[in-house]
């Protein structure tokens, strides 16, 4: 589990997310949903260390990251997952490379044992078999569940995942969206994704906090964000004629 | 105020990049490879230059030295005297700023923008030790043999170029590289050899690693890194060789 409380952030003056207080459930997939630019990158670059905040606490199982020494932010770090956006694959190492990389540097598990897990994650992201190809040779969808691949390789008890499905064909976002939502159960992780795509949110948005200029504005879950009574959430959520169809015929 | 803030930073920077490697097995690995990315691929580049740069200044000495009163031996003993002490510690090393330099600028900046660096810091990898470390000691050990050969070939380049040109003749060239040789000029020209490495490496290393934006931002980072390490080659050249001549 991961708290956030009271997190602001500003970048030279300006306040680009002010007062968050969240709780990311275990177990669940956790949604961070919002306009662009409202702030949800931000939060997430908070919670794993990347943005330091102007006030507030991030607690993983009730410890503050914020104040912890080095060596104790190491330690939560082996313990962190990450899906960037444009998956942030290593260029020069293979597919197979950059799923082993975490192993290589904080595990003593032999070359063998090594082989035989990134094999299993492979699989697991129906990517077996591509293991000596590099990342320039994988198309969009595949390199999302490489970044998947790599960032659940360590088995992590926390995993991050940044606009998982921006840029991808509706169905192959659909894929990804569901291996994260299995993963979650599967690894029994805490998993905050952030998106702005309103399928994801209907599939696996078990849990949702919605930013809106850069304040909490809304909480709930998938079956409640459909029929909310907070405006700024209705405009998100039916912002598109789409949505609007969709809702009214269902 | 900037330079001084950009001092700072790189200071910072440096002392996260000689900090304890997570984990050596690792790094042996990355440093082998960029032995090779940055000393054996730079190789045919060196030799080439270093070949015809030491056919050039012998074929200068030589119609340089028109008084009867030079002996044709110090067309031998000049050029040896401006490869060892000069051409090869200094400016093969400005060449190696341009070729070595823009690469790991451009190569760390594009792992900047494209959140590579961000994805080894959320793993708990020190990113500014696992990148820059292995290239500052990979150049530091390559180099020294780089610019051996680099003087090697470049007298030897001026052997043959000067006896084609009819500049020298063969006894008078390997008398006059062999003349009055002191031992504490190869000391000085490896001791530039070793520092500009560092040079040419820890700080394209800096410009990349502090990239900020797009492709455009990491070209410029590129440029800015060749400029300044080629500017800090040429000043330490001067306080190197003031230390060692006087």
């Amino acid at each position: 589990m991961i708290e956030v409380k009271n997190i602001t952030k500003k970048f030279d003056g300006r306040t680009v997310i002010e007062d968050i207080n969240f709780v990311f459930e275990k177990g669940k997939t956790n949604l961070i949903i919002g306009e662009s630019g409202c702030g949800k990158t931000t939060l997430l670059k908070v919670m794993v260390g990347l943005h330091k905040p102007d006030s507030g606490a991030v607690l993983y199982e009730g410890k503050d990251f914020i104040q912890m020494n080095a060596e104790e932010q190491q330690t939560i770090r082996k313990e962190l997952g990450m899906l960037f956006q444009a998956g942030a694959l290593f260029d020069s190492l293979t597919l197979e490379e950059n799923v082993q990389f975490p192993l290589d540097m904080f595990t003593t598990m032999s070359e063998e044992e090594k082989k035989e897990r990134v094999n299993f994650i492979l699989k697991r992201v129906k990517l077996e078999g591509k293991n000596k190809l590099y990342p320039a040779e994988l198309s969009g969808g595949m390199k999302k569940r490489a970044g998947l691949a790599r960032a659940i390789s360590s088995f992590p008890k926390y995993l991050f995942c940044d606009e998982p499905n921006s840029g991808l064909d509706p169905k192959t976002a659909i894929v990804i969206d569901e291996l994260i939502y299995e993963l979650t159960k599967e690894f029994n992780m805490t998993t905050i994704v952030i998106t702005h795509d309103m399928n994801s949110v209907i599939e696996i948005g078990e849990k949702i906090l919605f930013i809106h200029k850069g304040k909490a504005e809304w909480t709930g879950t998938k079956e409640s964000v459909l029929n909310s009574d907070n405006e700024a959430l209705d405009s998100f959520v039916f912002s598109s004629e789409f949505m609007r169809t969709v809702y009214k015929k269902g | 105020m900037k330079l001084l803030y950009q001092l700072g930073e790189y200071v910072l920077l440096m002392s996260r990049v000689f900090s304890k490697p997570e984990k050596w097995s690792v790094y042996k690995k990355q440093i082998i490879k960029e032995i090779y990315q940055i000393g054996i691929t730079s190789l045919p580049i060196v030799a080439i230059i270093s070949v015809f740069m030491g056919g050039v200044i012998t074929i200068q000495a030589a119609f340089g030295f028109t008084s009867p009163w030079v002996p044709l031996y110090a067309v031998g003993f000049t050029t040896r005297e401006s490869i060892i002490l000069e051409f090869s510690p200094t400016i093969v090393s400005l060449i190696l700023a341009g070729k070595v330099g823009s690469n790991i600028a451009s190569e760390i900046g594009a792992m900047r923008i494209t959140e590579q660096i961000d994805a080894l810091e959320i793993m708990g990898v020190n990113s500014a030790c696992y990148l820059i470390l292995p290239k500052i000691l990979a150049a530091v050990f390559i180099n020294p043999f780089l610019i051996a050969i680099s003087m090697f070939l470049g007298l030897v380049g001026g052997y043959v170029m000067g006896i084609a040109a009819g500049a020298v003749t063969s006894y008078e060239y390997i008398f006059g590289i062999q003349s009055f040789f002191e031992t504490w000029k190869i000391w000085y020209a490896f001791t530039k050899v070793i520092v500009f490495a560092f040079i040419i490496t820890s700080i394209p290393a800096y410009y990349g690693y502090y990239t900020r934006g797009g492709a455009l931002e990491v070209g410029k980072s590129s440029t800015r890194a060749v400029v300044m390490s080629s500017i800090m080659i040429l000043i330490f050249n001067l306080i190197i060789t003031q230390l060692f001549f006087t």
